[in-house]
């Protein structure tokens, strides 16, 4: 009940001579809007900042995903005479010769390359084409180019007479499009406009496959090592308990890249591991274990080991050792008391790190960037190349949308099944 | 079974028990309990009833001596194959089962059928008149609820020995008499045997067959109620169980177990002697306050103290009144609130009447 709806129930509930005057509600309610206003005002900044650093960005990615002005900001007036072309043939020479002066336009501006490398996502081949026309209309006069663009173009290139480039052209002028999320689905149009699997290379789906393998497998080694210690520090006294969790901490402390980079050290051909090995006689040739899916799931496993301990240890200390003598006084064996008594009440705390060991190893990108070589990339390393080196901002966008996405869907997958409100994080 | 073999049935042999190897938590405890016995463990905190109650049920060590159940020693046997129901201070009821789930665990345990345990689950949710609520999970229940759960699933698979640590220690006053009610009802009912702890001591006395007062990981005094409370066998449990006046005295000689005491007020008393020491020794004398008269009736008093009246305490149907020896001790009396009740003022000079079977003289420890 808020306080105000309490105040009402008063009023309705307290004999005649109780009620409050007209004058003291009033008081009441300014009062109770005093109080709001506090609290708002407390939070504000917290609003602000998580707006500037969470939701802003986070729209601004699924915007960019779709939004898409390069191209009808650089030729507009060639895109609306292209408006009357059926998609058949050629277009009219007029339109053509809309485009040569659109591209001499850009070339003085030095924009052609821009227009180039759009127009390339659309039909490669297309950037060098685009790149010699717009070179070769630059001298051109633009009398000359009003009336015969057309031949220009079609004497610059013979690539200008098929209509696969004015389709791209259409195709890239779109200022809303789902192409990225096609291209981020290995999927494509065909020239019906229907939607088909890519049939050029396909990687996306199954990186995105893989970088679920990878978290499932290190969030299933995160559980396997994690438990019995969690299990073994709840148990402990606390001294030592206390001792071993500033170990289990340690990691936060030091740089993420300096442990990263000690796994190089460790793992690579004449590493640590490999030398010792090689020096036993347990192997003849190093092993090939740096830049490898191997190496990322290591390095990631001990990275995010103490996000299952963490949330396990805090479960396991809560839980009342009175619980398992309770089970074994009525008769049940050790390993059936932990089975039917612990570790169902360890669930609330293995499910909270598992999540958290999953979500976070799933957009990682760091350790599989470092240590991962070309074997070990995951999805996040394929967003980054796409917003560093190819500048496709947009399919970045639409990648990381469909992770997030993605994400948000495995979240009330477990919420169905386990229950949100089961995760217990300390 | 023989008559010996049932007053035996649970035996402590000289059971000492120490965590650190260094010193002693339990000393040397011995005792024996009959089957069906309901016998309390009492004492104050620390003195190792806990831990008494944990290597019964097998969940400590055994320092030295053995602990026989119907004669075979369980020294050595695991806690799960001791058949020793256990009721835990904070219930330790299973908060991801439901209630009914809570009870039919050990019966599952035991691999026993499925419709038995549906009826008896039953059985037992009626016997603690919880049967409407075997569908919820403990943490919806109230704190009584919960503690006759505790108790229904340590006695559902029929264990001989029942321990109970405290088992009313976390509810009220209105709820504890209840369930002291609920306990001793179905102790009578189903004849189990009974080793529970407290520290209440009103709760020990009310409940219990016979009390073992504990202090210090030694028995202090093991016997009945009454006993208990009439006949003290030393300074400890005389200040322990119920109130009582301790007041020094010197023990002039002592003949056939009754003590000639000079008390610091000069009179010379006598007093049952329990454990005081032989002539000349310096002793205490215990005296309950609702033992002590100052207007002589019909009885024969053996005792006169004077002493030096302060105050008085109206607490109802009963006054306590307050007096002070030479040295400061202070004497309490309890007399009813009707008409013979004297009337005294501060500094006034006052003669205590007491029996000689109501005095008991202690030695100084
Ligand atoms: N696991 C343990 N390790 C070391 N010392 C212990 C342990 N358990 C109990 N002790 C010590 O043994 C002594 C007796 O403890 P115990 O728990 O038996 O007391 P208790 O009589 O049950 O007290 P309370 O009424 O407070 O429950 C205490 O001094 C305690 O500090
Ligand atoms: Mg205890």
């Amino acid at each position: 009940m808020t306080p105000l709806t309490q105040i009402n129930a008063e009023i309705t509930t307290h004999p005649a001579g109780d009620l409050l005057t007209s004058e003291e509600v009033s008081l009441a309610r300014r009062e109770l809007r005093r109080k709001k206003l506090i609290a708002l005002a407390l939070v504000i900044p917290l609003l602000i900042f998580l707006f500037f650093t969470f939701v802003a960005p986070i729209g601004t990615m699924l915007y960019r995903s779709v939004y898409n002005p390069t191209v009808a900001e650089l030729i507009p007036q060639t895109l609306s005479s292209l408006e009357s072309w059926d998609g058949q043939g050629m277009p009219d020479k007029a339109v053509m010769s809309q485009m040569a002066a659109d591209m001499k336009r850009l070339a003085n501006l030095r924009k052609s390359g821009k227009l180039a490398e759009s127009i390339n996502r659309y039909l490669p081949g297309t950037s060098s084409v685009i790149k010699s026309t717009a070179r070769k209309l630059r001298r051109k006069d633009d009398q000359k180019i009003i009336s015969q663009g057309a031949e220009f173009l079609l004497a610059a290139n013979d690539k200008w007479s098929q209509p696969e480039i004015w389709q791209a052209l259409i195709k890239a002028g779109k200022v809303y499009t789902d192409g990225y999320f096609l291209t981020a689905l290995d999927l494509e149009r065909n020239d019906a406009g229907d939607i088909q699997q890519r049939t050029s290379t396909q990687i996306y789906i199954k990186l995105y496959a893989k970088t679920l393998r990878m978290a499932l497998i290190i969030t299933f080694m995160c559980l396997l090592l994690g438990y019995p210690l969690a299990y073994y520090l709840a148990n402990a006294p606390s001294k030592t308990a206390n001792m071993l969790m500033i170990l289990v901490l340690l990691p936060f402390w030091t740089s993420l890249l300096v442990r990263t980079t000690a796994w190089i050290a460790m793992l690579q051909t004449n590493g640590v591991i490999n030398s010792l090995l090689t020096s036993l006689h347990v192997i003849s040739s190093p092993l090939e274990m740096l830049y490898t899916e191997f190496s990322t799931i290591i390095a990631m496993t001990h990275i995010l080991l103490p996000f299952m301990i963490l949330p396990l240890y805090s479960v396991m200390k809560g839980i009342d050792p009175s619980l398992m003598r309770a089970a074994m006084s009525m008769g049940a064996k050790p390993p059936s008391a932990f089975i039917s008594v612990y570790f169902p009440n360890t669930l609330p705390g293995l499910s909270a790190g598992a999540l958290l060991v999953f979500i976070i190893s799933v957009g990682y990108y760091i350790t599989p960037a470092l240590v991962g070589g070309t074997d070990g990339q995951m999805i996040s390393n394929i967003i980054a190349f796409h917003m560093q080196q190819s500048n496709n901002w947009g399919l970045a966008a639409a990648l990381g949308s469909l992770l997030l996405v993605l994400i948000l869907t495995l979240y009330w997958v477990y919420d169905r099944f386990v229950g949100a409100s089961n995760i217990k994080l300390g | 079974m023989t008559a010996d073999n049932a007053s035996h049935y649970l035996r402590f042999d000289g059971v000492k028990k120490s965590y650190d190897q260094k010193s002693l938590v339990v000393k040397d405890f011995n005792l024996d309990i009959a089957k069906g016995e309901f016998l309390t463990l009492l004492g104050p905190s620390g003195s190792g009833k806990t831990t008494v109650l944990m290597m019964m049920a097998g969940f400590e060590s055994v320092t030295s001596g053995d602990i026989l159940l119907d004669g075979h020693p369980v020294t050595r046997t695991a806690p799960y194959k001791r058949n020793i129901g256990m009721v835990f201070q904070n219930y330790a009821l299973f908060p991801h089962m439901s209630i009914a789930e809570n009870l039919a665990y050990p019966l599952k345990v035991r691999k026993m059928a499925k419709a038995e345990i549906t009826e008896r689950v039953y059985k037992y949710l009626k016997l603690i008149e919880l049967d409407q609520f075997g569908g919820r999970t403990p943490a919806q229940l109230s704190g009584g609820q919960r503690q006759r759960v505790a108790l229904a699933r340590a006695l559902i698979f029929k264990p001989s020995l029942v321990l109970m640590d405290e088992p009313l220690g976390a509810l009220d006053k209105k709820l504890r008499e209840q369930m002291q009610l609920e306990i001793t009802r179905l102790h009578k009912k189903l004849g189990f045997t009974v080793i529970y702890v407290t520290h209440d001591q009103s709760e020990a006395l009310t409940m219990s067959d016979r009390i073992a007062v504990f202090e210090d990981g030694v028995v202090q005094q093991c016997a009945s109620p009454e006993e208990l409370y009439e006949q003290p066998a030393n300074s400890f449990v005389a200040d322990f169980i119920g109130e009582n006046n301790l007041l020094p005295g010197t023990v002039i000689e002592t003949v056939k177990g009754i003590a000639k005491v000079k008390m610091l007020t000069g009179d010379e008393i006598t007093a049952r002697c329990a454990d005081c020491g032989e002539g000349n020794s310096e002793c205490v004398v215990s005296v309950r306050p609702e033992k002590v008269f100052i207007v002589p009736g019909d009885h024969h008093y053996e005792n006169k103290i004077t002493v030096k009246f302060t105050n008085c305490l109206y607490v109802g149907d009963f006054i306590r009144y307050f007096f002070e020896l030479p040295d400061g001790t202070e004497v309490v009396a309890k007399f009813l609130n009707d008409h013979v009740a004297p009337k005294l003022s501060e500094g006034d000079k006052a003669s205590l009447y007491i029996r000689t079977k109501d005095c008991f003289a202690f030695k100084v420890k």
